[in-house]
């Protein structure tokens, strides 16, 4: 049992763009959500977590929304067999923190460790990782939905009710709520990690060395690409790619403590920031700085969390700098042999004034079963844009070209596509729509996201 | 829902045959098309609008709304957001009339005070419960310069903008907590059908010119803005004038 906090409020995404009005209940007593979730009213109820999601699909305007990160109990944590049962509420930096003494490693970490499990199941979500290891979903042995009939199902990936468990693994919370989960986890003798750099002058360096073979190597691998350059030093990357480090690759200093959480922050953004801060003359010096400290070509640097993964946690609340105008991320993948396209996007992008400093390359491995998950063998590009007049025309564009190369958005991102892109770009969908709605046929988990793009 | 970058999914016209509010349809329309209401009195011209929207790729429906008559407000209201959330309604009806037969006829005062007043006033209540309930929602209402301050040339149908003005600058303060927005725009002479015939004041535009400031004002969240621009300054001189000096002014 536990207190209920239920209050009005008003929500946005990370972006920080199109707020809206909800009554928030935040409890960490299962018996009270499931009740709230009977009586929600009609316009429906949806799972928040830490409100990472980009856009918005933890939010839902004059309905309810359950706050689940009062939810966050871990129950146990199996060293030897590296499974832990976690309430949907815990969140990956908690997980971290608590697991690492015994060795264990999340399985799958996006770009913050500030999402909940709960969360990270809903949107699938992938790392550095996806190549070697898959989406977050390949990783939950099971987990406890709570369904619009208020009852409470355990779900597998193979046993029964195996297609609602895909179906919820990407579904963007609105096949329920999940509530606990048991998720295998990776072992690992250090907390750090063992790191290769190098940088390339151009797009076709880049892309030659992603399709050289060589990322088979490395556990976790991405490029930081120069979006805004335009000319020969378009696409120019600074790879970092790594594992996690044995103990004997540590130097002795480290081998003390080698399961340290190291993850050291430096500074909280204030909300002070004015628009259009973000501009192409403070990315471009930014770009250049970021560019210029990677070493040419680094060889089994030793490097901690924030270091090698979580460059941007240095900064707490970083998504401040752009103002309250706010930004969007575009993020989307498309199949490997569609090189051209991908060379044609970061063209665009670099000669239409659109400035992202956030600009993030990387090579996916295969999917999951999931009909909504995002990851599909290809290239993923993830660039932030701050909003200003002519971005939605702009995006609008590229939609067109990722949609043409049979590529597809992420939903965990995107704040500003049609229902009739998404409905091209995931053919699966109503196959995804037919199992939500044996679930749940009066449609009562509902977000703003839902609503937009018609889900 | 309106999306990252300020695109609405619908919208509702109140004064479905308005030019103003039919040019800001298509401007949206042509950023994106979209779901549109028109709610006006039954006509022709009514349904030549709507096969005008219809043309830029958007659905559009039409909804029987007659602004003198109140006590149907609250089905029409009903009926417009009976297919799902109104992202953005835009109050657009309204009534010129001959000034001078306004202020010696009884009947032809109190038509228009309902017509700009009152409707705008029943109107506005029952969208507030609505836009409340769905927790979010912007709305555009049309206000006017001749409202800001009265004059003696059209002080009528001034006197009915300014209750107009002042009931939708409240509601904005009172619909601040519930998370929706609303937009008082004060036109100065625009060359539309209702001023057919009248002799072209300064600064006078057009619908279109109208409808890109209420496009940019919604997607900024701007809550008070003329158009064009200027008036702000001129109103505000305007305003502060002597009565002695401003009854001598030519207009």
């Amino acid at each position: 049992m536990g207190s209920v906090k239920d209050e009005q409020q008003t929500l946005t995404g990370w972006g920080r763009t199109a707020p809206t009005r909800a009554r928030v209940v935040s409890t960490p007593d299962v018996e009270a959500i499931a009740r709230t979730v009977r009586e929600s009213g009609e316009r429906g109820v949806i799972a928040r977590g830490l409100g990472r999601s980009y856009g918005d699909p933890s939010q839902n305007a004059g309905g309810l929304v359950i706050d689940m990160t009062a939810l966050n109990r871990i129950h146990s944590i199996d060293a030897d067999r590296g499974v832990v049962d976690v309430d949907a509420g815990v969140n990956l930096d908690q997980l971290m923190r608590a697991a690492l003494p015994f060795g264990l490693w999340a399985p799958v970490l996006p770009g913050t460790r500030q999402v909940t499990i709960g969360g990270a199941i809903g949107s699938d979500i992938h790392g550095k990782n996806h190549h070697s290891h898959g989406s977050f979903g390949n990783h939950v042995l099971s987990l406890d939905l709570l369904t619009a009939d208020g009852e409470i199902r355990t779900l597998t990936p193979d046993g029964e009710g195996s297609e609602l468990f895909w179906a919820t693994v990407g579904g963007m919370g609105l096949t329920g709520i999940v509530l606990r989960s048991r998720v295998a986890m990776k072992h690992t003798e250090t907390a750090y990690f063992i790191v290769d750099n190098d940088r390339t002058a151009d797009l076709d360096e880049t892309l030659e060395l992603f399709g050289n073979g060589s990322d088979a190597n490395y556990d976790y691998s991405m490029a930081w690409f120069d979006s805004i350059s335009t000319g020969p030093k378009l696409g120019r990357a600074v790879f970092s790619r790594g594992s996690l480090a044995k103990l004997e690759d540590l130097p002795k200093k480290l081998r003390g403590d080698p399961l340290k959480f190291d993850a050291p922050q430096l500074l909280t953004f204030p909300d002070v920031f004015p628009n259009g801060l973000a501009n192409k003359l403070t990315f471009s010096a930014l770009g250049e700085v970021w560019y210029r400290k990677a070493p040419k070509k680094g060889r089994g640097l030793i490097q901690n969390l924030t270091n090698f993964y979580h460059p941007l946690d240095m900064f707490g609340e970083w998504n401040r700098a752009y103002g309250s105008r706010g930004f969007l991320q575009y993020q989307f993948i498309v199949p490997f042999d569609a090189e051209d396209e991908l060379r044609r996007i970061v063209r665009l992008m670099a000669e239409s004034g659109h400035v992202s400093f956030l600009n993030v390359l990387k090579r996916m491995g295969e999917g999951n079963r999931a009909p909504l998950s995002f990851p599909t063998p290809g290239w993923t590009v993830t660039v932030d844009f701050p909003i200003v007049p002519g971005l939605h025309e702009f995006c609008s564009r590229l939609d067109e070209i990722v949609l043409g190369a049979g590529g597809r958005l992420y939903l965990a991102k995107d704040s500003r596509t049609t229902p009739e892109m998404i409905q091209r770009m995931y053919p699966r969908i109503d196959e995804w729509r037919k199992i939500r709605d044996s679930v749940d046929p009066d449609g009562i988990f509902t977000s703003d996201l839902s609503r937009r793009l018609a889900l | 829902m309106i999306d990252a970058v300020g695109n609405p999914q619908s919208l509702l016209l109140l004064g479905g045959t308005s030019d103003i509010a039919l040019a800001t349809a298509e401007r949206y329309a042509r950023q994106r098309p979209l779901r549109i209401v028109l709610a006006a009195r039954p006509s022709e011209r009514l349904e030549a609008a709507a096969e005008r929207l219809r043309s830029t790729g958007s659905t559009v429906t039409t909804v029987s709304f007659d602004a003198r008559d109140p006590g149907t407000h609250g089905e029409a209201i009903e009926k417009a957001f009976a297919d799902g959330d109104i992202d953005i309604s835009i109050v657009a009806f309204g009534m010129l009339g001959d000034q001078e037969k306004l202020w010696t006829d009884v009947e032809a005062a109190r038509e228009l005070a309902e017509i700009n007043y009152v409707a705008p006033v029943t109107v506005g209540v029952l969208l507030a419960e609505k836009l409340r309930k769905q927790g979010h929602g912007h709305i555009v209402a049309l206000s006017s310069v001749a409202g800001e301050r009265v004059r003696r040339s059209n002080f009528v149908y001034g006197s009915s903008k300014a209750g107009l003005d002042g009931f939708y600058t409240g509601l904005t303060e009172a619909l601040r907590p519930s998370g929706v927005k609303v937009t008082v725009v004060r036109p100065g002479h625009v060359t539309s059908k209702m001023t057919e015939g009248l002799s072209e004041a300064p600064l006078a535009q057009t619908p279109e010119q109208v409808a890109q400031i209420i496009v940019e004002s919604v997607r900024k969240g701007k809550e008070l803005v003329w158009a064009p621009a200027q008036f702000r300054y001129v109103m505000s001189v305007l305003r502060h004038l002597p009565r002695v000096i401003f009854r001598r002014l030519p207009f």
